[in-house]
């Protein structure tokens, strides 16, 4: 296959940046599409030319590291799997494709297509957990818990934290990912106590980060790699609602 | 110097308690003037990290990725063991512990195994009070399931996505300490060296991979938990950032380095399909408690698996092994997989597969009772493959997974420099020569919640440890050493590509120290190593500068690391003349093919002492001996 790249180059975080066209060809079926971009920087390296900067690590979808913007959409074409998940097959022959980084005011670039997420780390910090210091637990059993809660606790816990959401939103908001980690602990036993303090801390670092509103699009349920409900932010919606009356 | 493994007297199952009677505590009110470092923020360390938070100590968190949620613990899959017996089965922590020192071939540390398996149990009961989302059954109670190696249901697991679960556990009590401000955390920063002031680790440099600036970080103290080294083969199952530079690195400044050959190969992947390939995929071991490994009996049968007839195929690990079948430990399972690619009944395109076949349990339970166990590795294996494995079954390789080998530490995890703690993957000691499923996990969060904070504390209240700030000359030389070096591999300037170097080294690696080696295999790798070592620095290129973000100049230091690091694991497998486990010397197996251990001559750690560059690193022995889990011939048959 032959290939054309479109990809954002931008040295640092204050320099203007652009797309930069690259052809590359040798390209093949199973190959993915990160692992065409290591082909192309083979290239560019061997003629002493700055590799393309893309963060990436697990490169099967779970650790949530790689945040392409492929051809307009998070992740790219397919539902349901990071942009490490994307194999050239996707693609037709002689195909242009459009690479840049996830776009928000709270996720700065760092150089060409790797960002700066810290925010989200922020926003776990500000209540995104349960209070249990180490040793002191009871037995694991002592806490029934029904498969279903179980499952729809899962379904929030599933979030990888790669921003897609927030890429695909038109308000760049982290709605999904804040409703997530407040359903995901929310809905389980363990995480009653904490739930009005939870909701409250991380929406209101949530909106200190400069992230926007959500205004119901979906947009983010679409594009998330995990397909995470916009259910979670009726969930997220009703505790915020509940925290503040009771 | 003499390798003191400061394992407590009196019987294997007191000798935790007693040793935890005996160590030092420091004083609530004096743990806040103790600074200690955590470097990674896998299991172990962001366990570690959070729990010494929690006791009032200082600490300084740093991992090379943006935020501590990357870390490669993420990737696990498919469970952790804790002997809780809540399946009724027989289990209990002396039967975890005789099944991971069996599972090691022998080759691990009783007392060390012992503790792991009494801590276990309350790892579950943690990671429930954080809110892990473990299976539970419809009376609401906690699920388990079996796995490679055991007879029993011991598993704890969260869908097909353990190690997540577990990973954000560690990671939101972590963060919890963050915000309160007890733990400062450091994110894009790799560790390049450490340093040793009178003796003792009192701190790192590290570089900030945003600027470039390198960063000396004093403390009193130093856990390293930075992962394994399979990496060294270039195709693992690894995420592609993890490297070894943080323990190399403490290896040349005096930390021994323990049994580096002991490397897994893990038995369930999806095979290689492309020269360009980048990494391997883990399928979990879980899939073998369902699926049926087989091979045509034909050699070279290139029919639609599901066009080959019952009474044609080998369900080979069923057939040597009747009682355990196909949940062999990792180890037999690679080799034989291996072994029958080796003699021509592989499968798939490039004849280097075997097949993992669901179609039993398909019938007998239905589609969905398959899906609901294991549907997002099903999904997986089609996105990777495009193939459908409800109706065809699945193919797999064994690729370069796990590292029984790492720093050497003692009973308390402390290395053979004071004051240098060494957790999870990195240090050497639970595993022997091959790892059980599900016992990364259990390890990584046993030495990070609860053994760490004990041993810790131990060490700081029994050790005089004087002031010591950055600006301190040991800093600024080690400094100085990382900026030459740096300087040095941007000035080669030459025609390849770092990738290209670890590529090599890695077809090296798996070709003469994989899944079987001889020794004439291994005194070939040790005429390429060098030559490749030596290439490197002399047409290796790396554009940009220093000052950047420069991912070339962040590989490249790996690379150079593991050119190093491959030398040793091949002079540690030349120099142990015996099987056992993942090292299978081709010249030392039984009648049937097995590993064939030689207890009077090696029943020993192997630790290699750095003596300096150009010169051969010493090797130490620490004896192994077996006072409850008697040696036997490993039989799983």
């Amino acid at each position: 296959m032959h290939i054309t790249l479109n990809i954002w180059r931008q040295k640092d975080r204050n320099s203007q940046g652009g797309l930069v066209t690259y052809e590359l060809s040798d390209v093949t079926p199973d190959m993915s599409l990160l692992e065409a971009l290591d082909l192309l920087n083979l290239g560019l390296v061997r003629t002493g030319v700055d590799a393309i900067a893309f963060d990436n690590d697990c490169r099967e979808g779970i650790c949530g590291t790689c945040c392409l913007q492929i051809n307009g959409r998070p992740h790219g074409p397919l539902k349901g799997v990071a942009a490490c998940q994307i194999y050239m097959r996707s693609f037709e022959d002689n195909a242009t494709i459009i690479i840049e980084p996830f776009r928000a005011k709270a996720f700065p670039i760092v150089k060409d297509l790797v960002i700066d997420r810290s925010a989200f780390d922020r926003i776990i910090q500000a209540g995104g957990f349960i209070s249990v210091k180490t040793g002191g637990a009871p037995d694991g059993n002592t806490l029934p818990i029904s498969k279903h809660t179980l499952e729809t606790a899962f379904d929030a816990a599933a979030c990888i934290g790669c921003g897609a959401c927030v890429a695909a939103c038109k308000n760049a908001s982290a709605m999904l990912f804040v409703a997530a980690k407040v359903a995901h602990l929310g809905r389980l036993p363990q995480g009653q106590p904490e739930r009005k303090q939870r909701a409250l801390g991380m929406v209101a670092q949530m909106d200190s980060e400069g992230f926007g509103a959500c205004s119901n699009t979906y947009a983010c349920q679409y594009e998330c790699p995990k397909q995470i409900s916009v259910d979670n932010i009726a969930f997220l919606n009703s505790e915020i609602l509940r925290a503040k009356i009771f | 110097m003499e390798l003191d493994s400061r394992i407590p007297e009196g019987p294997l199952e007191k000798k935790w308690d007693s040793s935890r009677f005996n160590m030092k505590l420091v004083n609530p009110a004096n743990r806040l003037k103790y600074h200690i470092i955590v470097v990674g923020t896998g299991l172990a360390g962001s366990a570690a990290a959070a729990s010494l938070a929690e006791l009032g100590y200082n600490v300084t968190s740093l991992c090379y990725h943006e935020s501590p949620r990357r870390a490669h613990s993420i990737a696990a899959q498919g469970g952790i063991n804790a002997p809780k017996n809540y399946a009724n089965d027989g289990d209990s922590i002396y039967r975890l512990f005789y099944d991971t020192i069996k599972g090691g071939d022998y080759r691990s540390r009783e007392a060390n195994v012992y503790r792991l398996a009494q801590v276990s149990g309350s790892i579950i009961d943690q990671c429930v009070a954080q809110g892990v989302p473990f299976a539970r059954e419809y009376g609401g109670l906690l699920e388990t399931r079996s796995f490679g190696g055991t007879q029993v249901s011991r598993t704890f697991f969260a869908r097909g996505q353990t190690g997540q679960q577990l990973l954000l556990g560690a990671y939101q009590s972590l963060s919890r300490q963050i915000g309160l401000g007890a733990v400062k955390f450091l994110g894009r920063r790799e560790m390049l060296d450490l340093v040793v002031i009178d003796g003792q680790a009192r701190g790192i440099v590290v570089r900030n991979l945003i600027n470039g600036n390198l960063e000396s970080i004093a403390g009193d103290a130093v856990i390293l938990a930075t992962g394994g080294y399979s990496n060294v083969f270039f195709l693992s199952t690894n995420a592609r950032q993890c490297n070894a530079s943080a323990i190399w690195r403490a290896y040349k400044r005096g930390a021994f380095f323990a049994n580096p050959c002991f490397t897994q190969i893990h038995p369930t992947c999806i095979p290689v399909s492309s020269e360009h390939q980048s990494k391997l995929t883990l399928m979990s071991e879980s899939l073998r408690n369902d699926g049926r490994i087989w091979v045509p009996k034909a050699v070279g049968d290139k029919r639609d698996p599901n066009q080959i007839p019952e009474n044609e195929r080998d369900y080979y690990l069923e057939r040597l092994y009747p009682s355990f079948g196909n949940l062999v430990p990792r180890d037999v399972a690679s080799r034989r997989a291996k072994e029958m690619c080796d003699k021509g009944y592989g499968v798939g395109a490039t004849s280097m597969a075997v097949y993992l076949d669901f179609r039993d349990n398909i019938k007998r339970h239905g589609k969905p009772w398959v899906a609901e166990k294991y549907a997002n590795l099903f999904e997986m294996y089609q996105e990777i493959t495009g193939e459908n494995a409800y109706e065809a079954p699945m193919r797999i390789y064994p690729a370069a997974h796990y590292t029984m080998g790492g720093l050497w530490i003692d009973y308390n995890m402390m290395s053979t420099i004071p004051g240098l703690f060494v957790l999870g993957e990195a240090n050497f000691s639970d595993h022997g020569a091959n790892r059980l499923g599900a016992s990364a996990l259990m390890q990584g969060l046993a030495d990070g919640y609860f053994i760490i904070p004990y041993t810790l504390s131990d060490y700081l209240a029994s050790n005089k440890i004087k002031a010591v700030a950055n600006s301190h000359s040991a800093f600024k030389d080690s400094e100085q050493s990382i900026a030459s070096m740096i300087k040095k591999l941007l000035s080669i300037s030459g025609n390849r590509a770092v990738e290209e170097f670890h590529k090599e080294l890695g077809d090296i690696m798996c070709q003469h120290c994989g899944m079987a080696r001889n020794a004439e295999g291994l005194k070939k790798a040790l005429e390429l190593i060098p030559a490749l070592r030596e290439r490197f620095w002399s047409s290796v290129r790396i554009p940009g500068s220093s000052e950047d973000f420069n991912q070339e100049l962040e590989k490249a230091q790996q690379v150079a690391d593991f050119l190093e690091l491959g030398q040793l694991i091949v002079e540690d497998a030349l120099q142990r003349e015996e099987s056992c486990g993942s090292h299978f010397r081709e010249e030392f197996e039984t009648e049937d093919g097995e590993a064939k251990r030689d207890d009077d001559r090696f029943s020993h750690v192997a630790a290699w002492e750095f003596q300096g560059h150009g010169k051969s690193p010493m090797l130490h022995k620490e004896h192994l001996s077996f006072e409850y889990a008697k040696p036997s011939q490993r039989s799983y048959k």
